[in-house]
């Protein structure tokens, strides 16, 4: 770390952010399939789908939130990507900055264009009758947990940008991280999948996040579900963002 | 470090002795050495996949090489890249620009990350020195081949680097860009900035260079100025050569005749016209 790290990192996030700005396409396409879930399993499915909640929308938002994430972050791996083919990447590296600056760019642009995206979801869940009794401090909390997942998932993302051969490959890796709420508690309870599936969804991050975040909007006790939560996320966090260092290292050994 | 400020005059900008590199199995570069003196222009010249762009990645700190040293500005650019990324600035072999910001904002961006003061001035003075000013509030996108290039020079002008590298930065550009190109190469030059530029361009190098290296099979194999390289091969002398018609020639013959002569323009009588 250098002494310019946070100076350089600003120029650079603000240089991504205007990329952001300037096709906001990225986050409306972003937004478009969770939104588009959300209206498809309140309005048509929803009605055949049996919740111990008081609305369906109130309980699908938490899941379609991590969907919203799992789909933004593939545009941190292309933007990445694209840096990397067009050559601005070795120039920046070239220069007198602090490297590591030229990640975080990416991971903050990723952060703040993640976080547009989800307040867009949570407005349109709003219009569809999604209520919350919840606190500031509950709200702070969900907060708290969504943007740790965006930082985990975006690390990924980092990894996929930086090892991706083609524009195809670099946006294809996120597929599986949208299809997981699918399996998990986010659409129906897992007590009504059978056995091998239940157990799958009991034990795999998205139920986890998605109870914590359902039990803080409905203001229920957390239980454990937040520190397993929060374990997943801190731990896919952690290997990510070694896995990054070692493959950014091993491309300009 | 302790160089004094003469000594450092003296001492070239770029030193490199026993360079290698080998990506897996293929050897790149198997004891590539040569100096640049400063101030100078220098040419490095070889065919696609010599190891010119490696040279340069090595030389401008994004690679590390398996063996040998090099020095930029008297830095070695594996313990010291930090200064050696102080001394200069590199263009790539593909204009290394933002495409979605405008060319005046690509300048302010790099002005910014050089840590300079007042980064709008130094890009409205550069937009005019490089003919972009009309163009400058524009996206990148929108500009063609030879605009991208010449903003791609003025990026890597900014803040005065001592050593400039431009990896072939002539590549895929039409005559006019090229000449452009060129002359902003010359002017670095003239100021006393030390360029190193790779190209497979002949012409260039004989344009452009005070001295020339080519490199072949991994290694330097001659290094010297153009009239020292003209010298390798034996004097120029006259020759009669006995010249074979072309197919041209042949075309042109037979229709030419055919048209005055024969009956190909018979009932037109448009042969003749030409």
């Amino acid at each position: 770390m250098t002494k310019h790290f946070f100076g350089d990192t600003a120029v650079l996030t603000g240089r991504s952010l205007r990329h952001i700005t300037r096709s906001l396409d990225t986050i409306i396409t972003t937004a478009i399939m969770p939104i588009a879930l959300l209206l498809l399993f309140v309005y048509v499915l929803g009605g055949a789908i049996n919740v111990e909640a008081h609305s369906y929308v109130s309980y699908l938002l938490p899941g379609i939130l991590l969907i919203t994430i799992a789909s933004g972050i593939s545009y941190t791996a292309f933007r990445l990507f694209l840096d990397l083919q067009s050559g601005i990447f070795e120039r920046f590296q070239s220069m007198p900055i602090a490297r590591s600056s030229v990640l975080w760019a990416h991971v903050l642009t990723s952060l703040v264009a993640n976080l547009i995206s989800l307040v867009v979801v949570v407005l349109v869940a709003l219009l569809m009758g999604f209520r919350s009794g919840a606190g500031v401090l509950a709200w702070l909390a969900v907060a708290g947990i969504l943007i740790l997942f965006t930082l985990a998932l975006t690390w990924i993302a980092v990894v996929a940008g930086l090892s991706a051969k083609s524009t195809d490959g670099v946006s294809a890796f996120s597929y599986p991280f949208v299809f997981l709420p699918f399996i998990s508690s986010a659409f129906v309870p897992t007590h009504t999948m059978p056995g091998p599936v239940r157990a799958f969804a009991d034990y795999q991050p998205v139920t986890s996040i998605v109870n914590t975040i359902r039990d803080l909007f409905t203001q229920q006790p957390v239980g454990t579900d937040i520190w397993t939560a929060l374990a997943w996320c801190v731990g896919i966090l952690i290997v990510a963002c070694i896995l990054a260092r070692g493959i950014y290292r091993r491309r300009i050994a | 470090m302790t160089a004094t400020p003469t000594a450092r005059a003296q001492e070239p900008a770029i030193h490199v002795q026993g360079l290698e590199k080998s990506y897996k199995k293929l050897e790149v570069l198997r004891g590539v050495d040569f100096d640049v003196a400063r101030g100078s222009i220098f040419a490095l010249l070889g065919s696609n996949g010599a190891g010119k762009t490696t040279v340069v990645n090595i030389l401008s700190t994004l690679l590390k090489a398996d063996a040998g040293t090099a020095s930029v500005n008297g830095l070695d650019v594996a313990t010291q890249a930090a200064g050696v990324r102080e001394s200069i600035s590199l263009t790539g072999q593909f204009a290394a620009v933002d495409e979605i910001l405008s060319g005046r904002e690509n300048l302010v961006l790099v002005a910014r990350l050089r840590h300079l003061k007042d980064p709008g001035t130094i890009a409205d003075h550069l937009l005019d020195r490089f003919a972009l000013s009309d163009a400058a509030a524009r996206r990148v996108a929108t500009y063609s081949g030879g605009m991208r290039r010449r903003l791609d020079i003025a990026m890597s002008l900014i803040g005065n680097p001592q050593v400039i590298f431009l990896d072939e930065p002539t590549a895929g550009l039409d005559p006019q860009a090229r000449i452009e190109v060129w002359q902003a190469v010359r002017e670095l030059a003239e100021q006393g900035t030390t360029v190193l530029l790779t190209t497979q361009y002949l012409d260039e190098a004989e344009q452009l260079a005070d001295r020339i290296a080519i490199l072949h099979g991994g290694r330097i194999i001659v290094d010297g100025t153009l009239t020292e390289l003209k010298q390798l091969l034996p004097p120029a002398k006259v020759e009669y050569v006995e010249k074979q018609p072309t197919l041209e020639d042949v075309f042109l013959t037979i229709v030419g005749d055919g048209g005055k002569n024969g009956d190909a323009g018979k009932g037109r009588g448009a042969g003749t016209d030409e």
